[in-house]
């Protein structure tokens, strides 16, 4: 049921990714560049994600997931600096390839080469995160 | 295309319910970031097949749809080796010390108007916004 569940929310992701467009770099980084020919699509993507999740994150009140467990623990709402420094991070390299996580996979079996050198570049960034993490909450601690 | 914003409205609607399905059904937060870091990292290998089952649905779903759709499937992502190798690398090293990327952050957490999925949805616009600006009207690279 776990597994069933996963590959259904899996296909609504990179099925709504691709017919959004936001597989297409040309659209993401339309919606960054706000000095060249500006694309709002990604507004309306956003938008149009922000409100059945709306709707879902009021239903978990009161229950539990269909397949039993509990919802996840939600972070306190603190901003520290790995959120900020790591945000920052990810932005560029999002402006960099107009590419981020979700449509990076999504796009996988149609961007060539180039897509999969992203997404080796991608996992190795992530597992060199943990020593580099550990290194910016010493520099942080002097700061 | 004047119809871009009715099919980014659409699609964003079907990435809502995924999130939706993933919330409600198996109780977790859908973050491609997290998913697909999980199983780099060795970090979330005890979900091992949910998470498999959820990446065959992101990779395959496109391919069929493909055919269905009659939209554009170019990526126009840059050739530049260098400049890939350089997002890939910050990409996968800023989702996860943050936690999160535009899934995660940005839809899960907007939703739940949660105070980091906002601020962090607001740094990396600003970052990427910036470097694209740099990296395309300055040094002309992408």
């Amino acid at each position: 049921m776990r597994i069933l569940l996963s590959l259904i929310a899996g296909s609504l992701f990179g099925g709504g990714l691709f017919i959004s467009g936001m597989t297409d770099a040309t659209k993401v980084q339309g919606w960054l560049d706000v000095f060249g020919n500006w694309d709002p699509t990604l507004a309306f993507v956003m938008g149009g994600a922000v409100i059945p999740m709306f709707f879902a994150w009021r239903l978990t009140h009161g229950r539990k997931p269909l397949v039993g467990g509990d919802f996840p623990t939600l972070p306190r709402p603190e901003l520290d600096h790995r959120l900020i420094t790591g945000s920052v991070l990810f932005g560029m390299g999002w402006g960099l390839a107009g590419l981020c996580p979700g449509p990076a996979l999504a796009s996988l079996t149609y961007n060539g080469w180039g897509g999969l050198i992203f997404l080796a570049a991608m996992s190795a960034g992530m597992l060199a995160s943990a020593p580099i993490g550990v290194q910016l909450d010493r520099m942080a601690a002097k700061a | 295309m004047e119809t871009d914003w009715i099919w980014g409205l659409v699609g964003g609607g079907i990435i809502g319910l995924g999130g939706a399905v993933y919330l409600l059904g198996n109780g977790r937060i859908m973050g491609a970031s997290g998913i697909f870091g999980g199983l780099i990292d060795g970090s979330g290998w005890n979900t091992l097949w949910e998470r498999l089952a959820f990446l065959v649905g992101v990779i395959v779903t496109p391919l069929i749809l493909w055919p269905i759709y009659n939209v554009e499937i170019d990526t126009h992502m840059t050739t530049n080796v260098g400049v890939i190798i350089a997002a890939g690398l910050l990409v996968g090293v800023g989702t996860r010390i943050a936690n999160g990327c535009t899934s995660g952050h940005g839809v899960c957490g907007i939703s739940r108007l949660s105070l980091r999925g906002i601020v962090a949805t607001v740094f990396y616009i600003l970052a990427g916004g910036l470097t694209l600006a740099i990296f395309r009207h300055v040094l002309g690279l992408i």
